[in-house]
């Protein structure tokens, strides 16, 4: 096994490889491109996908309260289930494809997706629900004009943690050469040549940074009444 | 399918049950591995949350740090203890860093965020009425701790404890990456040797452990929540980790 | 205009009905008050009219037609509604707000930025306040956007819940008075929900008193709920300061006012004395061709050969034909003589009204 070489290797001469090495970054800037794409592109994928099964499913709880217990049930149970365990699980069904990754993502984000878009929808004002009501909005326009715009800040904070913690979880997949920045972490790892694990350590969390950001500046676009309301979407 | 079959005829041969390799043996260094990293983390993460939380000091580089916690990759927090262990040992211990020692250490540090934030939060989300009505009655500080606060934010500090329980026991299973041992171990070497059955037992049996240390800490929760209602305990608030942003956003 | 025919609610599970069997005609124009002990089915009834709360008996005709036959959404936006709290959607600035039903009914910009200026002046709200959003605003403002955007496309009719409830008493007092102005006005056919029976009085046309599981007790103008009431339920939901109560519904000028000690400028200093000894007052009004110079006492008169010559000091407080017996009653135990001073424009005397006079009128 590998480790048994490296560690043969390591107590032979001690560590002496530097952090960085600069040339491997300049000389893999196609690499660190490719792997960076690939590590954007499960999140969004697996974000988006989860988000579309959370999203009808928490207005459907919303709205039938009995809903709640089961689907908070299914989703804990899924977000309970470890990345690393789950995707192992999937590997002889669904080989070593895209599929295995963003199955165990999808599942791990539902329950965050879910219960954040459900105490966004529950945090709307019911007097302001019985006045849109009063007024004749139908249940439809009181969704998708009332309940939903007003449920954004709460929406978007769940999709930010769902986004920041799929982005770190990508990186397991590098085990079955899926993982985005984490195949720097894991080739360092392997290899004793820290240069990609620090490279592959610092881009995956700038990447969740970037992402945060930006879904924070969405939902200040999206939401610009909340500040007035007084709405506390963000505590940095 | 059939490797899912063939990963449940893993588990049932009682060939696997026996020996240093053996599930019982495994399941013991995981559980090990996952309880002292947890022990500690607690008895970092519990009496600093309290401290914060009481104060309000360092609030938010608490709520800074749990996030950092979200968006660093358990990988990472492994690859770093590994590497730290790895430049600090000295040269001729160098062994240190394979096995238990870095392990050890990522898992406490992934454990303490998670334990912090919400031990801080359940102090922090005291009635401030019923605060100054206790020091009204005359309750110093630490009788207000103890006596309220303490007792207030138990539900919210088991919370911490449990999910940081199951990211533990789940990060644990990458420990055989720096040769660790623990259910890791099978998936590890099982996909090293091509050995799918191996592969789908360990998976399994990280899976059930994480549910099971989730049940056991939910019901611990229960155990410990103060009673609210005549009729019986109150309902556990929502996890911390996961509703509302604006309790701990990422950033 | 509005017509409840034995219109009941009851709840899955529970015995008694919320509503029993509540029959109840609203004139066109008028505004009734629906109140009661929590409990009476006030709220009930009031949102069974636009059906937010379907009833489970009986009919309910608006304008002629029942409204279990109309599509609930249609009802309600032709009906303005108002709520305690008020409502108003937190992410939609205030022209918004109150461009909502007309939105959805399908006006056009033009025609709605014509209505919301025509609304703006009607509830004199400043011009600024329309692109601001709800928290922006204080609580007597929130209230009347609020009522503002239920008028919004101009329905004949108004059902409010409690509406100024939720501001303090101040503002609640000039919200009330700014309602009654702008209902005599629009004449608007309006029922509240209220539990502040002097609202209901201040308010309202007729008042519906309610007791538990909406049985109607009392339906009368609040003057002769007060002066007459029905039975002891309703004597005792209105209070036993009722007397003053109905005092707040009377005008001055419905009642006669004494006369009072008064001279001329042109009498003589003696006359004025033996017009202040035969007041009783200790001073005597001073009036040149009906108008109201003010008021002398012996000490003024010291040294003076007529009232003109004295100065004459203006009262303190008047009260006018326009004002209710509860304020007359106000400026009498306010005043040092209890004695209420009443004129008319331009300072025209009328004469005085004493605490005796209002008594009278209490009790009877």
């Amino acid at each position: 096994m590998i480790v048994h070489d490296v560690l043969t290797r390591a107590l032979a001469q001690g560590d002496t490889e530097p952090l960085i090495r600069w040339i491997w970054i300049t000389d893999h800037v196609d690499e660190i491109v490719s792997r960076g794409l690939q590590h954007v592109y499960l999140t969004v994928v697996s974000v988006a996908i989860g988000f579309l099964i959370a999203f009808p499913a928490a207005v459907l709880a919303s709205r039938h309260r009995w809903a709640v217990s089961p689907i908070t049930s299914i989703s804990g149970v899924l977000y309970t289930i470890p990345a690393f365990a789950f995707i192992f699980l999937l590997l002889p069904v669904t080989g070593l494809s895209l599929t295995t990754v963003a199955i165990p993502l999808i599942a791990y984000t539902l329950l965050i997706l879910f219960r954040n878009t459900l105490a966004g929808l529950d945090s709307v004002d019911p007097e302001v629900k019985e006045a849109a009501l009063g007024m004749g909005l139908s249940r439809r326009q009181l969704l998708w004009r009332v309940e939903v715009p007003l449920a954004t800040p709460v929406i978007i904070a769940g999709l930010r943690i769902a986004t920041v913690s799929s982005i770190a979880l990508i990186t397991i997949a590098a085990l079955i050469g899926r993982g985005g920045f984490g195949q720097f972490i894991l080739e360092g790892l392997d290899t004793f040549f820290w240069t990609p694990l620090v490279v592959g350590v610092v881009l995956s969390v700038a990447l969740a940074f970037l992402a945060d950001i930006l879904l924070l500046g969405l939902q200040r676009v999206m939401t610009p009444w909340a500040e007035a309301a007084g709405v506390r979407a963000v505590a940095t | 399918m059939n490797g899912l079959i063939e990963g449940l005829q893993w588990l049932v041969d009682p060939a696997n049950w026996s020996g240093v390799d053996g599930v019982p043996a495994r399941v013991w260094e995981h559980v090990q591995l996952s309880l002292i990293s947890l022990a500690i983390a607690t008895l970092i993460a519990v009496p600093l949350g309290l401290w914060i939380g009481h104060t309000r000091r360092g609030q938010f580089w608490t709520v800074q740090l749990a996030n950092l916690g979200r968006s660093i990759p358990s990988l990472a927090v492994l690859s770093i203890a590994f590497l730290l262990v790895v430049k600090l040992a000295p040269a001729n211990h160098q062994e240190l860093a394979f096995g238990f020692l870095p392990t050890i250490v990522a898992l406490t540090l992934l454990g303490i965020p998670v334990i912090l934030i919400n031990t801080y939060v359940g102090v922090q989300q005291v009635d401030p009425d019923t605060v100054e009505a206790a020091r009204g009655m005359g309750m110093n500080g630490r009788q207000v701790l103890w006596r309220l606060e303490v007792p207030l934010a138990m539900p919210l500090i088991m919370t911490g404890l449990r999910l940081a329980a199951v990211q533990i026991v789940a990060t644990a299973g990458l420990a055989a990456l720096i040769a660790g041992g623990g259910l890791g171990r099978y998936v590890v070497d099982g996909f090293a040797l091509r050995e799918n059955d191996r592969i789908v037992a360990g998976a399994i049996l990280i899976a059930v452990l994480s549910l099971l240390t989730d049940a056991v800490f939910s019901l611990l929760a229960k155990a410990t929540a103060p009673r609210l209602t005549s009729s019986g305990r109150a309902r556990a608030p929502a996890d911390v980790d996961v509703v509302r942003g604006e309790v701990t956003p990422p950033t | 205009m509005i017509t409840l025919e034995h219109v009941e609610k009851r709840y899955p599970g529970t015995a008694a009905p919320a509503v029993g069997d509540l029959s109840l005609e609203v004139d066109e124009g008028e505004t009734v008050a629906l109140v009661g002990p929590s409990g009476c089915g006030k709220t009930t009834t009031l949102k069974m009219i636009n059906r937010l709360i379907e009833p489970t008996g009986g009919r309910i005709v608006l304008d002629g037609t029942n409204v279990l036959d109309q599509d609930p959404v249609q009802l309600r936006r032709g009906i303005g509604y108002v709520i305690q709290h008020t409502g108003l959607l937190p992410h939609r600035t205030i022209r918004q707000n109150i461009a909502t039903v007309p939105h959805l009914v399908g006006w056009d910009d033009a025609r709605i930025a014509a209505r919301v200026d025509e609304l703006l002046e009607i509830f004199q709200l400043e011009p600024e306040l329309l692109d601001r959003y709800p928290a922006e605003l204080s609580g007597g403002q929130r209230q009347r956007v609020g009522v503002a955007r239920a008028l919004a496309v101009d329905p004949p009719v108004m059902l409010m819940d409690e509406p100024f409830a939720a501001v303090d008493p101040i503002v609640r007092n000039r919200l009330q008075d700014q309602f009654l102005e702008i209902q005599e006005r629009l004449g608007k056919t309006i029922v509240f929900v209220t539990h502040d029976v002097d609202e209901a009085i201040k308010l309202s046309d007729r008042m519906a008193i309610l007791n538990i599981g909406g049985v109607l007790e009392q339906f009368a103008p609040p003057e002769t709920v007060l002066r007459d009431p029905a039975n002891d339920f309703v004597r005792e939901f209105v209070g036993a300061e009722r007397g003053l109560k109905r005092l707040a519904l009377l005008e001055v000028g419905d009642i006669e006012v004494e006369d009072g000690p008064v001279v001329d400028p042109s009498a003589t200093a003696e006359e004025a004395r033996t017009a202040i000894e035969a007041g009783g007052f200790g001073w005597v009004s001073v009036v040149e061709g009906g108008e109201l110079l003010g008021w002398v006492d012996h000490d003024a008169l010291e040294g003076c050969a007529t009232a003109g010559e004295a100065t004459s000091r203006p009262f303190s407080a008047y009260v006018t034909a326009r004002d209710s017996l509860r304020q007359a009653l106000d400026s009498i135990v306010t005043s040092r003589t209890a004695v209420a001073v009443v004129v008319t424009e331009g300072q025209h005397y009328r004469g005085i009204l004493t605490l005796e006079r209002i008594s009278k009128e209490i009790v009877a």
